[in-house]
Order: structure tokens, then sequence, then C-alpha cells
């Protein structure tokens, strides 16, 4: 199986939806002639033309509702935000019109687009360039919001919500464009609201997602030299959560953390807690804890940033801590 | 008021070979005006919740301007829009309904008087947060250009909504990748209480254009023939050479802007909306149709009646209908599964 980075699964993914699709197209802040921002989108203007790969002003609210529009009359975008912080601009079009077109006509008009980009923290970019939103979207009835965390889920994650009839939030990791991982060629599809196991583990669950998955692994690593066996349960998909994967897993190791990038107040992880608490409250050892980034805007110090964002360390204290250790 | 296109339109001599076309835009007119009168009435009975703003007064705008349209053409607007879905062809019974939030409306109940929709014609919906749903119609366009046909994306909004950030942002596209779109902007002088001057820096929106290098007019919108000539430029400019159009069209509401507000008060005087009310546009164009031979006042009367006994049994209709059944709060929050490709 060939080795590609998480960007070049990204990729793809985009120009093979788009072989297969006449209606896929791409837009957005840099797609086409810079070749992407952080070159998801490489090769793709010169394969399938200016139509089809569409570079936008600096206009996120504009083109998002442009591309909520094509989608009403049956087109499929792929908009792609230069980051998930710029798409605040654009919040309304996918709150107001692409989550309530569908139920506000009574089904008569959908839309089937996927809003994409780079979320979470990357390094050293301070407040406005490092904010983790998947719990915005997430709270919105009629979007679906897909996080992968490795290049073969990115790769059929997106497929998959191209192919979806309802609009999709994909917030794809900062940190995660340069991991590289083995994808599968060809029709590799990742059904969305599906949470993958990727490591197993009978004494402790960490649920995670994105970013968080491959600190939850470090993690993992850490506690099995101390003869812990963590399950590290990636949610892949936030919404629709995979309610039975999160209870099935807690039910089995009866002590589970959940770990996020974003701040801790309504978070996913929140939302997480509930589901255990009222479907799997008999079966705990021990309170459900959560770690998340601190509840602070991202500082630019380095020491300062290190202390506010998720890591492994805090990630294994708090499964002593679930342990009772 | 008008341009000189407007002034050449009422000179010239209405064709006869049209007439049937003519008596009908009257006809709908007054179908709107009829329709909103006793929407007002059933609101205020409590039959009709939530907002309700009512069109009366521009009714040339919807009338004159959708029947430059053609079937397959993409059709978007604010939450005034009980005219625009009557005018585009959707039946009072069912926008009544709609209103009265019963199953058989046209959005089933869930959408209500800011929500109609029939995507059979066209008509993508009526949108409720100001300025939201241009870029829509913008995305409507790029579809249009991307598939190559001759359709064109229509885009109602009021002028309040051109001091929006998301006017000037689909505007700047649709000029750039040269869409055929049209954006009409119904300057009714008021964005709820604020009067265009006291929230516009420019007086005239169709100058706004300029910064996109965008086709503009003025049109007389209580003249439904003015409005028909310019709405079949902006077309034209659509279809054929792919440009797209602001049209600023001059009109006023003869009502409060909801329910919920006085037709005169704190930003308006009785004397102004009486001023108004004398270019009444129902009344405009019968005396034009009278005045040419095409009508008389026996007919103008039958078509009245015609009209009142056809929201009488719209409103029979929406009030006997059955309210959505209790599983369709859950219904079309998502795309079946069996739907998904």
């Amino acid at each position: 199986m060939p080795t590609l980075t998480y960007r070049d699964a990204l990729n793809q993914a985009l120009r093979e939806e788009m072989q297969r699709d006449p209606d896929v197209f791409l837009m957005g802040e840099e797609v086409g002639v810079y070749q992407g921002a952080y070159k998801v989108s490489r090769g793709l203007l010169d394969e399938f033309g200016p139509m089809r790969v569409v570079d936008t002003p600096i206009t996120e609210l504009g083109f998002a509702g442009v591309g909520v529009g094509a989608a009403m009359v049956g087109l499929r975008p792929v908009v792609e935000f230069m980051t998930w912080n710029f798409a605040l601009l654009a919040i309304d079009q996918l709150v107001n019109n692409a989550a309530k077109m569908r139920y506000m006509s009574n089904g008569q008009v959908g839309v089937p687009a996927v809003f994409r980009g780079p979320g979470g923290a990357a390094l050293q970019l301070a407040a406005q360039h490092s904010q983790a939103f998947e719990s915005y979207y997430a709270h919105i009835p009629g979007l679906k919001v897909v996080m992968p965390a490795t290049p073969s889920d990115a790769k059929g994650l997106l497929k998959s919500a191209i192919r979806d009839d309802n609009p999709v939030v994909f917030i794809e990791g900062e940190m995660l464009y340069n991991v590289k991982g083995e994808v599968p060629e060809g029709e590799h599809i990742i059904p969305l609201g599906k949470a993958d196991v990727k490591r197993p583990g009978g004494d402790v669950t960490i649920v995670c997602h994105s970013k968080t998955v491959s600190v939850a692994l470090r993690a993992a690593e850490q506690l099995a030299a101390d003869q812990v066996e963590a399950e590290v349960l990636d949610l892949r998909t936030i919404r629709p959560l995979d309610e039975e994967a999160v209870v099935s897993s807690a039910t089995r190791t009866h002590r589970v953390v959940v770990a996020e990038e974003g701040w801790p107040f309504a978070g996913v992880g929140a939302q997480v807690v509930d589901l255990i608490q009222r479907e799997a409250f008999d079966e705990l050892d021990a309170p459900v804890l959560r770690v998340t980034g601190a509840d602070v805007p991202m500082p630019y110090n380095k020491q300062l940033e290190r202390a506010a964002k998720v890591d492994a360390g805090k990630i294994v204290a708090a499964v002593h801590e679930v342990l009772y250790k | 008021m008008t341009g000189t296109a407007a002034r050449r339109a009422r000179k010239r001599v209405l064709d006869p070979g049209r007439a049937d076309e003519y008596r009908h835009w009257l006809r709908q007119m007054m179908l709107i005006r009829r329709f909103e009168e006793k929407a007002g009435e059933a609101y205020s009975l409590g039959k009709i919740g939530g907002f309700c703003h009512l069109y009366i007064g521009q009714e040339a705008v919807a009338v004159g301007s959708l029947a430059a349209l053609r079937p397959d053409d993409y059709i978007t607007c604010s939450y005034r829009e009980h005219g625009h879905a009557l005018a585009r062809g959707i039946t009072p019974r069912a926008v009544m309904a709609e209103l009265f939030g019963k199953a058989a409306g046209c959005s089933g109940g869930k959408g209500g008087s800011m929500h109609l929709f029939d995507a059979s014609l066209g008509f993508l919906g009526g949108h409720a947060i100001v300025g939201g749903h241009i870029p829509l119609t913008t995305g409507m366009g790029f579809a249009i250009k991307y598939r190559n046909t001759t359709q064109v994306a229509v885009c109602y909004f009021g002028e309040a909504a051109v001091n929006n950030g998301a006017f000037h942002e689909a505007l700047n596209m649709a000029a750039l990748w040269k869409l055929p779109a049209i954006y009409l902007c119904e300057n009714n002088r008021y964005g709820m209480g604020t009067a265009l001057e006291r929230a516009s820096a420019i007086y005239d929106i169709s100058e706004r254009a300029s910064s996109y290098d965008m086709a503009n007019e003025v049109v007389d919108g209580q003249d439904v023939l003015v409005m028909h000539a310019a709405m079949e430029r902006a077309v034209e400019r659509a279809r054929i050479n792919k440009h797209p159009t602001l049209l600023e069209v001059r009109t006023y509401r003869f009502m409060g802007h909801s329910m919920s507000d006085p037709i005169h008060g704190h930003y308006r005087t009785r004397e102004e909306v009486e001023g108004q009310r004398r270019r009444d546009p129902i009344g405009v164009w019968s005396q034009r149709l009278i005045g040419e031979d095409m009508l008389d006042e026996a007919a103008v009367k039958a078509m009245d009646q015609e009209v009142v006994a056809e929201v009488e049994d719209a409103y029979q209709f929406a009030d006997e209908a059955p309210d959505p059944a209790p599983e369709a709060l859950w219904k079309d929050v998502y795309a079946a599964d069996g739907e998904q490709s």
C-alpha cells in the first residue's frame, strides 16, 4: 500500500472525486494558481481548469454563500477556507443557510456541500490563528462535522463527505498535513459517523479526535511502559457521534478520559461525558475526566503556548487519576 | 424619480396584442393585495404566528419583474415574499396554508411566512437574515455558468441589505466572474424604521454598482410596465450577454414593517404615507388599461370579486387544513440515507 502524507491523501480524494463526478468543484482562497495555501489542491487547476478549481477573493462569507447557492441547485461544491479561523466570517452561511435549507423547505432543497480547511493550533500563531471550532458546528442540527486524524482516514472520509447529500464541515488538522501513513489506492471510502479504535486496550479509554489522536497514542505508549493498557478511540466524525462505539469502549474499560484541543466550556468532550453518564453510568469505576486546551486565548510565547495545549503528559496524568494511581 | 428608460416606457403606447398579458398583471397585483389584506386579518385573529411582513404597495415590483422570467430560472427572496411566491405561481392555498403553519403549505408548515419554497418553480426561498441570501444567488449564477445553460438567477432584497457585507461580496464576485445574475433591490425607503438616508452614505443605491463595473438602472417600481421593461433588459443582459445587473427599484410599503409596526408613527408621517398611496401601483395600472380601452370599470370590479373569492377559498382551505404530523418535527434535518449517492 502506498505511503502518502495527509496533504496528498486529501489531494487524492479531491482528484478522484472530481474525476468521478463532473458536478464536484473546488473553490476558495489560493486553491488554483497558488496550488493551495497548504498545497492540498496541488495540480488540480492544471487537470480540471479554472471553472472547476476556482480562486476566490478573500471574502469568506461571500464564497461560502456561493457554495451554498450552487449546492441548492445541484452542484457539489468543495469550499476551502484557508483556515477555520477565517471561516467565522462565513458562519452565518453555514448555520443559517447550509444547515437549515432542507428543513425550512420541507425537504425540497438540500445543500450537498463540503466546507473544509485546517483547524486547531499550529505553532506560535497566537490567539486569532490557533483555535478549535468543531463544537461550534457540531452544535447545529443539519450539519455533519468530520475530523480525520490519519492520511488514510483523511482520504476515506473526504470521499464520503463529498458524496454525502448534507452539508459537511470537514476540519483538517493544521499540524497533520505532513504526517505520513499508508493510504489505500482508488475507491477507499470510510463512512461518516463511525469511530475507530486506533489502539486497543482494556484498562482505560482515551476518547480523542484529530490532532489529539497522535497525542493520545503517545500517552498510551507511556502508559504501556507502566503496565496500563489504554484504548485510543478516535471519534473521526463529531456529528453524528458514534455513540455505540463510545459506550461500548467505556463499558469494556470502565474508565474514560476525553481529550480535545478546544476549550473546555461546552466542548465536544462535554457531549461525550454526557453520553457516557447516561448510557454507561453503572459501568463506570471513576468519574470521566476531560483534558482540553487551557481556557484562555492562545498566547504567542512558546512556553506559554505549550502550557495551553493538550500534551501526552496531561493525558497520562488524567489517566492516572481515573485509575486512582 | 424615474430614469430616461422609464420615461420612454411610459410614453410607449400599449401593445394591443398583449392585452391579455396586461390584464393578467393587474389580476396578479389585485390577488396579492387581497391576499395580504386577508393575511393581515388572519394575523390579528391569531391564525398566523411569528412575524408577518406584508407586501402591500410593492405589488408591481414582483409582478412586473417575474413576468420577464422563464420557468427554469432561479429566484430567491427576502422575508417579505408572499407577493413573489404568488406571482411566480405558488397557489394562494399553498401560500396561505404555509402562513397558517399547515402541512399543505408550500414548505410543509415548517417554514412559515418568511420561508416560502417551491423548488418545482425555481422558487428557492424566502430568507430571513438581511442580506444573507444575496450570495446564494451568486452561487446559482455560478451554477448556471458552470453548466452552460441559458437560465438566470434573480435575488430580491430590500434597500437596507445593501449596507451589509454580503451584498458587496456577492456583487463583486458576480461581476468578477460575469455571472447571469440579477440583483433586484426593492427600495421601499425604510429598513424597518430607519430611512435610507439615515443608513446609507449614498442615496442612489444604483450607484453602488459602479464599484463592481456592473450594469444598473433606477426603476419606477409603482408602474408595472416600467418594471417589466427594465427587467426584460436585465434578463437579456444576463441570458444573452452573461452580465449581472443591479436594479434599484423605487417603491413604497403602504403598511408597517411587520404586523407589529403601525403604518405611520415615529419614523414616517401620515402625510408621507398618504402621498405615496396616491401612486398605488394597482390604481396606476388599472387606470392605464381603462384609458387604453383594454378594460372597463366593470371588468376591474369583476376581477376584484374573482380574486377576493380566490383568497377566501385559500383562507378556508388553510384554516381547515391539518397541522403537520408530529413526526414532521424530526424529518428533513438531514437527507434520508436512501438519498445519499
